[in-house]
């Protein structure tokens, strides 16, 4: 979707703010945050696509006001709800509904160095043509999905060249809402800087974006 | 394409406390009761980012790289293989790729979309990575940014932006800096920042180390 989430060329937004000696977490409660998404991610239940659409959901004047990690609680909020994980009495009083089922989590203490040592991959391992050469001249499609993608606006429409091909991946555009994986290869591509953004931009300078094969057409 | 995307559904449920802290304090002791997580999960995830994955992986997998060109080159030629030498791997660094600074090119990370971030070697990104004003200049005013940093680009060095928009994450080696060829790799780990691994600074000298 053309949301505030897809920031690229934005101008206006305030100044970088580099922090001396950053913690990790700024408060507990934003650890708290943190844990409480990827342990309900452990679930499987959803997608880390379906999360970025429904973080991409928050309205711009709330996805601005927001912290980083408050958009994370709201997302999860959403998500448990529609997953009929939680319901809307149970946020409101806090605690479970009377005869509600207890489960057991499927993220225990134990199992946590797993996790993170080995992640979860969106490669996958099934053969898929490539539909382009590296050095292959491409345009990224010209589209504006009111669903979740990952090709950035300021790309769209704009000519650049397979710099890499990084292997078949499940369709973030699909998978979000269960709508298949649809693996395809991505492609990291080069668009030289005064392609994207005009003659003031440095000739020499590019960006490179990690693209579909269905974001993509021969140019 | 996606019928879910439909917002006219949104839910009540202002109820719960308006203030972050006090909001997540009751919706993890809900979902504790409801048997959704288990507290000790929560707690090991907090400290493993907290203390055991942060900056000084991907500063030793740097440090490696500067000690010894072959493992430089399996890093640049095959990254998932030679940071697992080192031990290190997993979430959010599944797949990675390496980019190298030299004299002629320079490389900078960003995700304009959300806060895509190698965290297997870097830990959790900083807030200005994840912040509007990074995501949005990192593309479009790139040399700007490096300059906001300290971090004055010549005109011959070729600057690549390394968009973070599939599930791919980057890292960038650093260029050794000059005087460190006697260093250990211990002691060049110590001069790789974070900053250096993104692209907005470079790896610090060795006399800027010992002057603390």
């Amino acid at each position: 979707m053309n949301g505030v989430h897809d920031m690229g060329g934005m101008h206006g937004v305030g100044a970088i703010q580099p922090e001396k000696n950053e913690p990790v977490f700024h408060a507990p409660w934003e650890g708290r945050a943190y844990a409480v998404t990827r342990a309900m991610g452990a679930w499987r239940i959803w997608s880390l696509d379906a999360v970025r659409a429904q973080r991409e959901l928050i309205p711009p004047v709330d996805y601005f006001r927001m912290s980083y990690y408050e958009r994370w609680i709201a997302a999860l909020i959403e998500l448990m709800l529609r997953n009929d994980l939680v319901t809307p009495s149970e946020l409101e009083r806090g605690t479970p509904d009377e005869g509600s089922a207890t489960r057991t989590p499927p993220l225990t203490a134990d199992k946590v160095p797993l996790l993170t040592a080995q992640g979860v991959s969106a490669r996958r391992d099934v053969p898929v043509v490539a539909r382009f050469q590296i050095g292959q001249r491409v345009r990224a499609r010209t589209m504006n999905p009111v669903g979740h993608t990952r090709l950035p606006r300021y790309a769209r429409g704009r000519v650049g060249a397979i710099a890499q091909d990084h292997g078949v991946f499940l369709f973030p555009d699909t998978n979000a809402y269960r709508l298949g994986e649809k693996p395809q290869h991505v492609y990291s591509v080069r668009f030289s800087a005064p392609d994207l953004w005009g003659e003031h931009a440095a000739a020499q300078d590019s960006v490179y974006v990690d693209l579909w094969d269905d974001y993509l057409e021969p140019a | 394409m996606a019928p879910e995307v439909s917002q006219a559904d949104e839910h009540e449920h202002q109820a719960v406390p308006s203030d972050p802290a006090l909001r997540v304090k009751a919706l993890e002791t809900l979902l504790v009761e409801k048997g959704l997580i288990d507290r000790a999960a929560l707690d090991a995830l907090i400290d493993t980012y907290e203390h055991k994955v942060g900056p000084r992986n991907g500063a030793r997998v740097v440090a490696r790289a500067w000690s010894d060109g072959a493992y430089k080159q399996r890093l640049l030629s095959d990254p998932d293989s030679a940071i697992a030498e080192l031990g290190y791997g997993g979430l959010q660094g599944e797949h990675m790729v390496v980019v190298e600074n030299t004299p002629r090119v320079h490389n900078l990370i960003v995700c304009t979309l959300c806060s895509c971030y190698p965290w297997p070697v870097l830990g959790l990104p900083p807030v200005w990575y994840k912040s509007a004003p990074y995501r949005s200049r990192a593309v479009i005013d790139p040399r700007g940014v490096l300059r906001e940093f300290g971090l004055e680009l010549a005109d011959n060095v070729e600057l690549r932006v390394w968009d973070s928009t599939a599930e791919v994450r980057y890292l960038v080696l650093p260029e050794r800096p000059a005087g460190s060829e006697r260093l250990s790799e211990e002691a060049l780990a110590s001069l790789v920042t974070r900053d250096a691994m993104i692209g907005v600074a470079r790896a610090g000298a060795p006399r800027e180390q010992s002057r603390g």
